[in-house]
């Protein structure tokens, strides 16, 4: 059986051939594509290191057959910035000094952009950690997190209503 | 992970038909399949990709007062729906107390309910377990069992469900609908996930090839809006399995319990309704003196599967809390951390 999904990565059409069923779209990412920004930490859906969006929804590349997401539109944390311009997200993570060793940072900033955008947490800290807990920092660098994640959420959405 | 073949049927039938091969496992989202898959626990010989079914991701009001919600429907579609979530808060706070956003966008309806035990033993491949294979012991059995069953256990199996949304679902009397090579038919989700007996490696009521295509709210589950709460206890924070949670709901009529309905998770190898608690309430005044009673019904009948007997006392005060959340009034906004048994104060925080 030839195999064969049409990706589309950071808004640029791949056509990627699989000798085999069983590669991930974390593995497709990393291994395939050369976009190693997506970590690979737990492989098993529970630190989120590997966080992407996936049709415009934050999801773990590493529990999705690639197989399974034939046609789909994918953004990763290379596809984020505008040249020298950072996404608002990544500019509040330095801003707060989000993050220590930076392993799980990509992640974060997915997750986090995923979350914004489904807007159930809003700036509320309790909801943005809440809604952050598929992420995790071996650092320990969650204050920093929910701060920048607030802090983003209250820029991204001021510069929508303007 | 072991190779496979990989089929994307395009209806259900088409599907049913490929499943009837032996080896063959339903694919959804694959959060729980995948993992089990790299874990060397699931060695399916052929994946039947589910995604291009039609019709499967939609909830239908269905003349008859009921509500339909189609096995593919994402756990966060559901828990989102603005009606959906009215109607049915208990449902949504479930839902939303389980696994991790990630995981909640992809995750279906139709996985959380045969999504496997997180059992370590079960889950461990030079483990003993009679569940993955037959005969061949257990090993949860005198080993850490903060996870596994204090009701409904056997001597074969200790091993818990682990869904939350399946929790409520058996308080309000949900049915599963099912398509198979016999046609159609449809099961209580009580009657759903089976107790282990002598044969633990019998999950569910599921034969070869049947797939769950929705899951049904009795127009009966209607009316619990305004007085139902699910209540959970994790070992951290959030995005962790239940030690032990409970659902309960009331209808509260002129100050008098017209109808209860009482689950438990964590408890057991399938959500456990406790309907003899549930009559203790039925025209009972709300209050700490029917709760207690209904709580320690509920748990009639527990014992320790092991160094587990913590858990009882840990349930019964679970739905006690669950039942005096309840009777205070579904919030109109779920808290922050949905289903947390913390922060008993409005705008309390946990961390």
């Amino acid at each position: 059986m030839s195999l064969s999904v049409t990706l589309t990565v950071n808004r640029v059409q791949h056509r990627v051939l699989l000798d085999d069923p069983r590669v991930t779209l974390l593995d497709l990412l990393r291994e395939r594509l050369q976009l190693t920004g997506t970590k690979k930490g737990c492989d098993r859906g529970q630190c989120g290191a590997c966080t992407i969006l996936l049709n415009g929804r934050r999801v773990n590349a590493c529990l999705a057959l690639a197989l399974s997401h034939d046609g789909a539109e994918i953004l990763t944390i290379e596809g984020l910035a505008d040249g020298a311009a950072l996404h608002p997200v990544q500019a509040a993570f330095i801003a707060h000094d989000a993050f220590q060793c930076g392993f799980c940072t990509p992640g974060q900033i997915m997750s986090a952009i995923g979350l914004i955008s489904e807007g159930q947490a809003g700036s509320d800290a309790e909801r943005v950690r809440e809604g952050m807990s598929g992420n995790l920092c071996r650092c320990g660098a969650y204050r920093g997190i929910t701060e920048a994640v607030v802090a983003a959420t209250r820029s991204m959405t001021k510069e929508k209503a303007a | 992970m072991n190779r496979f073949e990989y089929l994307r049927p395009q209806s259900v039938a088409e599907a049913v038909a490929a499943a009837a091969v032996p080896g063959s496992a339903f694919l959804a989202a694959g959060t729980n399949l995948l993992d089990l898959m790299k874990i060397g626990v699931a060695r399916p010989q052929r994946l039947i990709d589910l995604k291009d079914l039609p019709d499967l991701d939609i909830i239908e009001q269905l003349p008859d007062g009921a509500v339909r919600i189609g096995a593919q429907l994402r756990n966060a579609e559901l828990a989102h729906d603005p009606d959906f979530r009215q109607r049915f808060p208990i449902v949504a706070e479930a839902l939303l107390s389980g696994a991790s956003a990630q995981l909640r966008n992809v995750a279906t309806v139709g996985g959380n309910l045969i999504q496997r035990t997180r059992c370590a033993y079960f889950q461990d491949p030079a483990s003993a377990c009679n569940r993955r294979a037959p005969g061949s012991g257990c090993d949860a059995r005198g080993g850490d069992t903060r996870q596994h069953a204090v009701l409904g256990w056997s001597e074969d199996c200790i091993a818990t469900h682990p869904s939350d949304f399946c929790v409520p679902l058996a308080a309000l009397g949900a049915m599963v609908e099912i398509e198979g090579p016999a046609g159609r038919r449809e099961v209580a989700l009580t009657d759903f996930h089976l107790l282990p007996g002598n044969t633990p490696e019998r999950e569910t009521a599921l034969g070869q090839g049947e797939l769950v295509t929705a899951l049904r709210l009795p127009p009966a589950a209607a009316g619990f809006a305004r007085h139902a709460r699910y209540v959970k206890l994790r070992e951290r924070t959030s995005f962790a399995f239940a030690v032990v949670s409970a659902a309960a709901a009331l209808r509260i009529v002129d100050g008098r319990i017209q109808e209860a309905r009482l689950a438990l998770g964590g408890v057991a190898a399938r959500p456990w309704r406790a309907e003899e608690a549930e009559a203790s309430l039925r025209g009972a005044t709300p209050g700490a003196e029917a709760f207690h009673r209904a709580a320690a019904l509920a748990l009639e009948g527990a014992r320790p599967s092991g160094d587990n007997e913590f858990k009882i006392e840990l349930a019964r005060r679970i739905a006690l809390r669950a039942l005096t959340l309840a009777a205070a009034g579904t919030p109109d906004r779920l808290p922050a951390l949905p289903a947390s048994p913390f922060a008993p104060l409005p705008g309390g925080l946990h961390v």
